[in-house]
């Protein structure tokens, strides 16, 4: 536990020192920025049946796919190629303390971001609201819910990252490995969710998985207030089966 | 097991695919000593160093420092090693104190002792007053390999591996070094591997050559000069006649055999000769010469084989003895 906290804290201060970091960060403000504003933008054109809180946190895939490459490819595969996974390696730490510190790390700095975006609700609130009504902006229930998705979701696409970082020495690959992935576990839920809502006859059973691993239906959910424990167990249990096979990895190609 | 024994490598093999790295690889070093790691590229130095340091598992064989198994208590073992890997990896965005700071806190010194075993590491490998505060990535080589030595001297372990810690640095650089390692003599246990020869043989008590993932020799300078290298070598400048010579010296009962002969000038010849009698000295030379009028001795001197004539000697040995011979192949 002492050594993932030593880490922890390695890791979060080498983000914060990293170009890297600051250039994701800005892509994501930016490109979540925009969004927002586009939301707002339809909102006036035409009448909407979702909250723009709602809407915006939809789009959650758009930054995920840039975002979570970036924080993570230089992880492990960057102390690999570097050389100094070999030196972290011969201190008395564990693999799975320094996984678990680089994805605490890249985790927390996710959060981070997210947690930034809560700003243009607030300016929206301050510049656009006349009524003086703030369900519209800042609904809390909605608010919540997503933000819920957000961090248990975050889980499983920061331990993606960190597993591709593991497999490789090449930042640029781990970072394309990453963004395969994640594409295909985001975007082919949702084809299979498609495939399940249109009128194919499906097995009970197969429709059940389908659902299960339909990331957008666990954000309708959680958005609606619905905290269910099954993609709780999804996120976290795929999540650390990530991370516990990352250390594997690094175990084996030490 | 002996008290004296800080490290003990007892059969050690390790696998790459289906090439072995090391085979069967024994030796042992005495608490407080310095013992050179020799071997050319690919003959399993690194390998063993990263079993002994707990980063690689060994297939077979044993392996222990400080009385303590690498294989069922690697973490202990890297509580006492201080490791430094070939081309000396360095986060290139810390400072030099920092990147010590929390290297001593990964290796679990006590927070009361971080500061002082840093600052002591730091003063051991002169970075205090020059390189500080500066970013690793701005350093110069040479101190780049000192703040890489100073990680691996951190808190005092029992044991210090160093894979090549001159490679790439001038003739000042390796001096400085060169004395940096000598100052750990009895303090701690080191090894060190390196392809500059004069480096080893002027740091290390103790010279194990590695070749083909084996252990080809293992001793002292000396002992292996006797068991690579027999006899006394002398070079000899005279003019006259070889032949007449090596009579000169038969007559006196020295039988010498002539490694190489070259003409210096139009007179004088360089000849290097040796003798498989241990016991004959130079005196002994000079004085059967002295019954040879044709001869006339202008130098003699006589010579200590260096370690890169044992590496030489050991490695051929070794390649000789463990060649497989190829079959036959028709020539159409």
């Amino acid at each position: 536990m002492r050594h993932f906290w030593i880490l922890f804290k390695h890791e979060l201060r080498m983000l914060l020192i990293s170009p890297t970091t600051y250039l994701a960060g800005g892509l994501f403000l930016c490109l979540m920025g925009f969004l927002y504003w586009a939301i707002l933008r339809e909102m006036i054109a035409s009448p909407q049946d979702e909250l723009p809180t709602v809407q915006f946190f939809k789009s959650f895939w758009i930054p995920t796919f840039f975002v979570v490459p970036l924080l993570t490819m230089r992880s492990i595969a960057g102390e690999r190629s570097l050389g100094t996974l070999d030196t972290l390696l011969t201190t008395p730490t564990s693999r799975i303390a320094l996984v678990m510190g680089k994805f605490s790390g890249a985790y927390c700095f996710y959060l981070l971001l997210w947690l930034a975006t809560l700003g243009f609700p607030l300016i929206a609130e301050n510049l656009l609201n006349k009524n003086n009504d703030s369900s519209i902006f800042l609904s809390s229930a909605p608010f919540f819910g997503s933000f819920l998705f957000i961090a248990v979701s975050g889980v499983l696409f920061i331990a993606i990252g960190i597993f591709t970082s593991s497999l490789t020495r090449s930042q640029l690959v781990a970072g394309m490995l990453a963004f395969t992935l994640l594409f295909v576990i985001i975007v082919g839920g949702q084809q299979l969710g498609a495939i399940s809502e249109g009128g194919v006859a499906l097995p009970t059973w197969i429709h059940a998985a389908v659902d299960y691993l339909h990331i957008f239906n666990h954000l309708d959910d959680f958005a609606r207030g619905i905290v269910d424990t099954r993609p709780f167990f999804y996120y976290l249990s795929s999540g650390l089966m990530l991370l516990g096979l990352s250390a594997l990895v690094i175990e084996a190609k030490a | 097991m002996d008290r004296d024994i800080s490290i003990r490598v007892k059969n050690l093999s390790r696998r790459f695919g289906s090439a072995w790295a090391i085979k069967n690889i024994s030796f042992t070093v005495a608490r407080g000593e310095i013992v050179g790691f020799l071997g050319p590229n690919g003959a399993g130095k690194s390998t063993t160093m990263r079993i002994l340091s707990g980063i690689l598992s060994a297939q077979s064989g044993s392996a222990w420092v400080g009385g303590i198994s690498v294989a069922s208590n690697p973490h202990e073992v890297k509580r006492r090693i201080g490791y430094m890997p070939e081309n000396n990896p360095l986060p290139n965005d810390m400072r030099v104190v920092e990147y010590l700071r929390f290297r001593a806190r990964l290796k679990e010194l006590p927070s009361k002792k971080i500061r002082d075993a840093v600052e002591n590491a730091m003063e051991t490998c002169d970075l205090a007053r020059t390189a500080r505060r500066k970013i690793i990535g701005t350093l110069s080589k040479g101190f780049r390999q000192r703040v890489g030595i100073a990680d691996a001297l951190l808190g005092e372990p029992e044991v210090v591996i160093m894979d090549e810690p001159t490679i790439g640095l001038d003739p000042h650089q390796i001096h400085s070094i060169r004395e940096l390692i000598n100052s750990l003599r009895g303090r701690m246990t080191v090894i060190l591997s390196s392809h500059i020869l004069p480096e080893i043989e002027r740091s290390c008590d103790r010279v194990v050559i590695i070749n083909r993932g084996r252990v080809v020799a293992s001793g002292t300078h000396k002992a292996l000069c006797e068991e690579f290298m027999p006899g006394n070598r002398f070079c000899l400048h005279f003019a006259g006649k070889e032949a007449r010579l090596l009579e000169a010296l038969e007559d006196k009962g020295i039988s010498g055999d002539v490694v190489q002969c070259d003409p210096v000038s139009d007179a004088l010849q360089s000849m290097q000769l040796i003798v498989g009698q241990s016991e004959v000295t130079g005196s002994q030379i000079l004085k059967a010469l002295k019954g040879a009028p044709e001869i006339s001795l202008h130098s003699l001197a006589p010579q200590t084989p260096n370690l890169e004539a044992i590496f030489l000697a050991a490695t051929k040995r070794s390649w000789e003895e463990t060649i497989e011979p190829q079959p036959a192949t028709a020539i159409a």
